[in-house]
């Protein structure tokens, strides 16, 4: 059910025009309408062995009515009767909910920019296009164990309001993420874009394999601080937690955040923005309230400057707080997520970053990380896909996994950061949030045992 | 819903498939929150479709469609080979099911009183109540929520088997959360995930909110002056029942899935530290270790009466004695690994997603100890209690875990309270320090609603019986 955003946006009105009939023009309503296609092929021992795809119809409607709100979702057939229990059932739970104080109201009309993250072939390519780009993953990985997945997913998004506001976006994703194994280490190699035509299969299936030589064998190397250099896709699992538990508008209203804007909270060389119309970002213009998604710079220069807000967490913020676009499904228990991040790249290389560190540690990836209290930002995790020890400006033996508990806020904290990558990876975090980010050189990382125990 | 199933069975064996099995799913949910004396946010969902598996050569092929119209089935069913065809362009051996006999039959969840029956007035009332009474009693952010799901499934295989389930399941929590100075503390109960079982609104009366509501705010405010848990190389450990839940969780449960071990998750969820050349020998913890997957045990949230590829729900042992004895288990990764029979383990989060192994009721026996002997029995140690982080590495070997609550354990009492505990440890190496197990009475079978795996990940909600237990020798206070 591949619904184009122009139907889309006629079911979100049809919706409407059902809650109107059946509440009065007085009911507040909003309705998102999402089809497309997501598709997945995934690889293992070298094969592929789970090739899945799902055809997306999904409806979400929420309604207030004088202040009593209920929502209701629908994955199934948009016929006039199906949706007519939808708008039922939701009319019928707000009519009994209790009143809701936060209730923020709705999008007032504004203009949705698009941010052209769409790619035609991506969202016609099939099970050949995904297979042939997992087969030459595992060609180039040239005898190595291989697993790992490529998908592909066409979203076309319409969202209507009973306010006037309507926003219509379509987006693409394609990526391929994948490891090779050796007897004794694992590495990754991903590539992730809006189209599938830039995921070169061979290319990081080639990575993937030499990174995975180049970590095995690894050596064990007692716990501490030591001087670190993250590479991309460990620098986007710390912005996961600036965001969810740092810049997030509920975790600054309830006093979880660390974040105090307008202190230097961070290193001067750090700044981080919020821009799904960076070019190499993925995503839709507008979140599931309809608001417009505009550049938020969150971090300037070390500072702590902006929070990232949902209507709901605006409203409680007070002053002149307004939606940043944060808005996401389900998400009104955790707040403004979905972020769009951007780190701006800095000035050296790979081999210049390494060079720069006189003894520390390479990190590719880390793993399981939870956090212990959002205020401290204390995590703990581990390495994976490949960590080795530095020294000498050189990346030397690997090492095997670690452990670390570290505040992520304070690994970043004025005088923290030493250098950062000229070259970016786009990386999914969580609850629809990317990171469009480079490598980092950090002073410290307090690494708190073996993986081994 | 039979017809509909049947019909893309059909289309997918008509594409080529040499085994097809298809569901046809219908699910409701709701979930309520209240924070702070008002309720937030009241969703439902509704999810119809169906979801369709072909075998051909070495892959599934998985198709689905947010539809339940034969037309559309049969549409499902094609694609499911299409796309498993389009698989050998990297392919392997051909993927082989351990038999099992085709079934027919129904199965339902027993439901005393119907969750759809509560108005959503007394709802609310109750998780507003129980909110205000956190705040009253020392949370600054006072959080309560319920959730229900109510699920019907049609499941069709071409070996014959015709299989329908009516699964309900619900259940709550509350949170308070006190903000100091420069932290956070919380307190959780039933526990960090909520108490959830396939089982009606009883189950949420049972926990009683209300009756724990200001013993649980206090206990976060208190929180943030206790002690800090203090560092050691080495002392005992008791852990709580709820935190018990979540050690055989990650370090039981993911570790003997064997898709796990075989591979298949490699990239993503990660693998096993265990081998299959030693299942049947290797000691995985203390004699007083045994660990079952029963999806059997009635109203445990990982109870059902057919797992998705019609295998009757059976008992499969994991740890017996402290050795490593059994896996959790489908029919192809079975017979894979030269396993007679499907340990019936194999699930999937909804219509448009393909089944996988997942846990089902995987839990710890009991000993005939008891939470209150274990503290008399100890003269230096620390007692945790619920779970507040989980960190386990991709071969669930090493893990480190922190607990919302400690109390320090001295000549066999419990004495000041302290906060931030953590331990961490080596999984055969933990569960064979192992010494004291509680017994019957302190048997409770936690559930888990939100266990991740797979790509496209899929949300799965599993059983965790379990007693408070006792660890020698435990690193303990692991801070940053």
């Amino acid at each position: 059910m591949t619904t184009e955003t122009g139907s889309g946006l006629a079911t979100a009105e049809r919706v409407l025009a059902i809650v109107r009939d059946r509440a009065g023009t007085s009911a507040e309503a909003e309705v998102n309408v999402v089809g497309g296609d997501r598709s997945l092929t995934r690889f293992a021992t070298s094969f592929i062995h789970q090739n899945v795809s799902e055809e997306l119809s999904h409806v979400l409607l929420r309604v207030a009515l004088d202040g009593r709100v209920a929502s209701s979702s629908l994955d199934g057939p948009t016929d006039d009767e199906t949706l007519g229990r939808l708008v039922d059932n939701v009319i019928a739970a707000a009519r009994v909910a209790p009143a809701d104080p936060s209730w923020p109201g709705l999008t007032s009309p504004a203009t949705v920019a698009d941010p052209g993250h769409w790619d035609d072939a991506t969202a016609a390519a099939v099970a050949d296009d995904r297979a042939g780009r997992v087969r030459a993953f595992v060609d180039a990985a040239e005898g190595l164990e291989t697993a790992g997945y490529c998908s592909t997913t066409a979203v076309r998004a319409a969202f209507a309001n009973s306010a006037g506001h309507s926003a219509t976006g379509r987006s693409t994703e394609a990526a391929l993420d994948g490891i090779a194994r050796t007897p004794t280490a694992d590495s990754s190699g991903l590539a992730m874009s809006v189209r599938l035509a830039d995921v070169d299969g061979e290319a990081a299936g080639r990575l993937a394999a030499d990174r995975a030589r180049a970590a095995s064998d690894p050596v064990d190397l007692a716990p501490g601080r030591y001087e670190v250099v993250l590479a991309p896709s460990a620098v986007a699992d710390i912005l996961g937690f600036l965001a969810i538990y740092g810049f997030n508008g509920k975790a600054v209203e309830e006093g979880r955040s660390f974040v105090r804007i307008g202190d230097a909270q961070f290193d001067p060389a750090f700044s981080l923005r919020d821009d799904v119309a960076d070019a190499g970002m993925v995503g839709l213009g507008f979140d599931v309230e309809g608001t417009p998604r505009r550049r938020v710079d969150v971090v300037v220069d070390g500072v702590s400057s902006a929070i990232l807000h949902t209507r709901r967490t605006a409203r409680a913020a007070g002053h002149a707080a307004q939606s940043t676009g944060h808005a996401v499904e389900g998400g009104a228990t955790w707040g403004a997520l979905g972020g769009k991040f951007v780190v701006p790249a800095g000035d050296r290389d790979h081999d210049a970053l390494i060079g720069g560190v006189e003894r520390g540690i390479y990190v590719l990836d880390f793993w399981y990380t939870r956090i212990l209290d959002p205020r401290t930002q204390v995590v703990s995790g581990l390495t994976r896909n490949g960590v080795w020890l530095i020294e000498d400006g050189k990346v030397g033996r690997a090492l095997t996994n670690m452990r670390f508990t570290q505040s992520y806020a304070e690994a970043l904290g004025p005088g923290a950061v030493r250098g950062i990558g000229s070259e970016r990876e786009l990386h999914s975090v969580s609850f629809d949030t990317d990171g469009l980010v480079p490598s980092l050189h950090l002073a410290s990382w307090n690494f708190t045992g073996g993986a081994k125990g | 819903m039979d017809d509909i199933a049947t019909a893309a069975v059909e289309a997918a064996l008509a594409a080529g498939a040499s085994y097809a099995d298809a569901r046809v799913m219908e699910t409701r949910t709701e979930a309520m929150a209240a924070r702070n004396g008002a309720v937030e946010t009241l969703d439902r969902e509704e999810r119809a479709g169906v979801g369709v598996r072909a075998l051909i050569g070495s892959s599934w092929g998985f198709f689905s469609v947010p539809d339940v119209g034969s037309a559309a089935a049969r549409r499902a069913g094609a694609q499911a080979a299409a796309v498993a065809r389009a698989s050998a362009r990297v392919a392997g051996p051909a993927l082989r099911l351990a038999p099992e006999t085709p079934v027919r039959g129904s199965w339902e969840s027993e439901c005393k009183e119907d969750p759809w029956g509560v108005s959503l007035a007394e709802k609310g009332d109750h998780l507003e109540g129980v909110t205000r009474t956190l705040v009253e009693n020392g949370a600054d952010i006072a959080e309560a929520v319920h959730r229900i799901w109510d699920t019907r499934k049609w499941l069709v295989s071409s070996e014959g088997t015709h299989v329908d389930q009516h699964i309900v399941e619900c259940g709550a929590l509350m949170n308070a959360t006190a903000v100091g100075e420069g932290e956070t503390q919380r307190r959780s109960y039933p526990g960090i995930r909520g108490q959830y079982g396939t089982r009606g609104w009883e189950l949420v009366r049972e926990i009683d909110l209300p009756g724990q509501a200001a013993r649980v705010g206090s206990q976060a405010r208190a929180l943030l002056s206790a002690d800090p848990c203090p560092s050691f190389e080495a002392t005992d450990l008791i852990l709580g029942g709820e935190q018990m839940a979540l050690q055989i969780h990650e370090s039981v449960g993911h570790a003997t899935e064997l898709d796990r071990i075989l591979g298949w998750e490699a990239a993503f969820a990660g693998t096993s530290w265990l081998d299959l050349k030693q299942l049947g020998s290797l000691r995985f913890g203390s004699d007083l270790m045994n660990i079952t997957a029963d999806a059997t045990l009635p109203g445990s949230l990982g109870s059902f009466g057919y797992d998705d590829e019609g295998t009757p729900a059976h008992p499969v042992d994991i740890v017996k004695d402290g050795i490593w004895v059994g896996t959790l288990s489908g029919r192809d990764s079975a017979a894979l690994a030269g396993i007679e029979r499907s340990g019936g383990a194999v699930r999937a989060e909804g219509f448009n997603r393909l089944p996988m192994v997942r846990m089902t009721n995987v839990g710890l026996l009991p000993g005939d100890s008891s939470l209150e002997a274990m503290i008399e029995a100890t003269d230096d140690g620390i007692y945790m209690d619920t779970n507040r982080s989980w960190s386990i590495d991709d071969k669930r070997l090493n893990f480190q875990f922190g607990c919302e609550i400690g109390w320090e354990i001295k000549g066999g009492k419990r004495t000041r309270m302290l906060r931030n505990p953590t331990y961490t440890g080596i999984s055969p190496r933990f569960w064979g320090s192992m010494d004291m197990l509680g017994g019957r009475d302190e048997w409770v079978f936690w559930g888990t609603p939100n266990c991740g795996k797979g790509q496209p990940q899929q949300i799965g909600h599993t059983g965790h019986p379990a007693v408070p237990a006792r660890f020698r020798g435990i690193r303990v206070g692991v801070h940053g």
